[in-house]
């Protein structure tokens, strides 16, 4: 037990450096970004004079060096003052928390429908190695692998949405209907096209992975050793393969945190949804520095809680490590 | 050998297809002419060096090859012929393999779940785990957990789980201290002694003249000789082949003399009689193939034995 709370210390720890060492990178880029917070406060076509600018940048210590900025910042962020978004005028952390509520759905529904086509479609391409069936299955892990996410995001709406109108071609909820009025049936109904969209980035890696990794096990000693003792080749893959495959298949699927993140950032801009990446985009084309800060950081949290349940669940799925202790 | 013979393989061949150069397809030969009968009650040890094709004909007997071998010849089980179909049914039934090492078993199923298999009963384990000294603790253990005299003893569990009358030991002794290796041949011994059937697949030549009721020596991928232990345990004189004379003049007991040349390897055979490029009584029929002769009790293939 001693060892897992090491452990976990010793993680923490590395997850406030990273958390330190990534505010300091976002903070310089921004510094040096030509974003002028002031311009982006005011309006590009506001009538505000040089002198009131000025006035300005000397009461949000614009003028001070930017180790003292960053200092400052930093302490506001301990006390949970992210500051204030320009693009939607409200506190960052209201906002965060807020979208995180909305994209954390649509990335849950993705993930689960990636890990799952992709390991089945893993396991059959795995145990029928080399024949036609497999091949067509690679070759599709490979046109998905290879095309963007945010383009077959245009193409379902095309296609889907405004062509056979199945879906609804954008927003999380029905347009002009009274929040109290939306049902779970259209939110779902919302969900389908952009969750469909994100999984696709996933379906690939944990497929291809899965297959080779399946070919691997029933290339071992162990499954010939079971074929020796009369094994079918059905019982062979329930027994060991899926046993043997499942435990990297989980770990990949959980460090697959960042790209769910990464892919949610075009999926939501695509399908104009109201979550976290849809933020972060606007945040960037807005020059909103503290959410598009904001959202860094968040993003930074999110993948590394991803990485780090990976290695948990390793830990504990695999009796190597698990029991490994005692001896 | 009044025992009635539970195996019998003749002139067992067995070869892959391989790609060669670009898209030419060439077949490599591993085992070519063999021949072993394995009797009730004995256990017949297969001796040769590395590559000489003896896992190979483990899982030949079994029907596991790759799907890319080709076996030819004949092979029967109880009189009845072989069959891939028949093969399917008695393997880890009737036939059962005792693998190497703990590397064949599943490194995340518990060690009793895995004895059980798929044939096996939990009672059956037990009685068999009782058999051999295993606790009942064992059985939750993972294979990573075993000691290497436990690990042994599991192993042979997992043949005896069945009721297998032919039982493939391949290589079991490898790693294991004289203490522990005497042990186990002590317990194919006893196997042996119920009435079953022991192939002993070894590298272990002291070994395979010690334990073994008889001995059939391998090289690249034939039988050239199976004689009764205790011919080998004589010496030369009571030997048949060349190669066996000089696989026991190799011995370090007796006087470490090495032949030169090498065993040729798969794909690269010499028609005829194997052994003849290093053989000093080679003479030309040597090139033909060599029919198998009864000699003195023993099987030899070789046109100059006496």
């Amino acid at each position: 037990m001693n060892k897992y709370v090491k452990y976990i210390v010793t993680t923490l720890l590395r997850m406030v450096l990273l958390l330190i060492g990534v505010s300091i990178v976002c903070f310089m880029l921004i510094t040096s970004s030509p974003i002028d917070p002031v311009e982006a406060y005011v309006g590009s076509e506001s009538n505000i004079s040089q002198e009131q600018k000025d006035v300005i940048a000397e009461y949000w210590g614009l003028n001070n060096p930017p180790v003292q900025r960053y200092v400052t910042w930093v302490k506001n962020l301990l006390h949970g003052d992210m500051g204030i978004s320009i693009a939607y005028q409200k506190p960052v952390t209201q906002i965060l928390a807020q979208r995180f509520q909305t994209s954390a759905v649509l990335m849950i529904t993705a993930w689960i429908l990636s890990g799952i086509i992709g390991f089945l479609i893993g396991i059959v391409a795995g145990s029928h190695a080399g024949s036609v069936l497999d091949r067509v299955l690679k070759t599709f892990c490979f046109i998905l692998s290879s095309t963007p996410a945010f383009w077959i995001g245009l193409l379902l709406l095309a296609v889907c949405s405004v062509q056979l109108g199945w879906f609804p071609v954008g927003f999380a909820v029905p347009v002009g209907k009274a929040a109290s009025e939306v049902t779970v049936l259209d939110r779902i109904h919302h969900l389908i096209l952009p969750a469909l969209t994100l999984s696709i980035t996933g379906i690939s890696n944990i497929a291809l992975h899965t297959r080779q990794k399946l070919i691997d096990v029933l290339h071992s000693d162990y499954v010939l050793f079971a074929k020796a003792r009369g094994e079918s080749a059905f019982q062979i893959i329930k027994r060991h393969g899926l046993r043997n495959i499942a435990i990297p298949a989980l770990t990949l699927q959980f460090a697959s945190f960042s790209e769910l993140f990464g892919g949610s950032v075009l999926a939501e801009q695509v399908f104009s949804y109201p979550g976290l990446g849809n933020a972060a985009t606007t945040a960037g084309l807005k020059g909103d520095v503290p959410l598009l800060l904001g959202v860094a950081l968040f993003s930074v949290l999110f993948v590394f809680a991803g990485n780090f349940m990976a290695n948990l669940l390793y830990g504990v799925l695999n009796p190597q490590i698990r029991k490994g202790e005692g001896q | 050998m009044e025992r009635k013979e539970i195996l019998e393989v003749k002139n067992l061949s067995v070869s892959f297809q391989m790609y060669d150069k670009g898209l030419r397809q060439k077949e490599l030969q591993v085992i070519r002419d063999l021949n072993i009968t394995v009797h009730e009650g004995e256990i017949l040890a297969i001796a040769g060096a590395s590559g000489s094709g003896k896992s190979l004909l483990a899982n030949a007997i079994l029907g596991i090859l790759p799907l890319h071998a080709s076996v030819k010849g004949t092979m029967k089980y109880r009189g009845e012929s072989l069959t891939l179909e028949r093969q399917r049914k008695l393997r880890g039934k009737e036939i059962a393999l005792v693998p190497q090492s703990v590397g064949y078993l599943d490194p995340l199923m518990k060690v009793g779940k895995q004895v059980v298999g798929v044939n096996g009963s939990k009672d059956r384990q037990r009685e068999v785990f009782a058999r051999y000294g295993l606790g009942k603790e064992v059985e939750q253990m993972y294979p990573f957990q075993l000691s290497g005299g436990m690990a042994r003893r599991v192993l042979i569990a997992t043949a005896m789980i069945s009721n297998a009358k032919l039982l493939i030991a391949d290589e079991p002794t490898p790693g294991l201290s004289t203490e522990m290796a005497k042990e186990t041949m002590g317990h194919f011994r006893d196997l042996a002694k119920e009435g079953r059937g022991v192939i002993l697949i070894t590298h272990d030549i002291d070994l395979a003249f010690a334990y073994a009721d008889r001995v059939a020596v391998f090289y690249a991928g034939t039988t050239v000789e199976t004689a009764p232990a205790s011919d080998f345990r004589k010496g030369p004189s009571a030997l048949r082949h060349p190669y066996s004379k000089a696989l026991w003049e190799a011995l370090p007991q007796n006087g470490c003399k090495p032949i030169p040349g090498t065993q040729p390897y798969a794909g690269n055979l010499p028609s005829g009689c194997l052994f003849a490029p290093r053989c000093p009584y080679r003479t030309e029929a040597c090139e033909t193939t060599i029919p198998v002769r009864q000699i003195r009790g023993g099987e030899v293939c070789c046109n100059h034995a006496t």
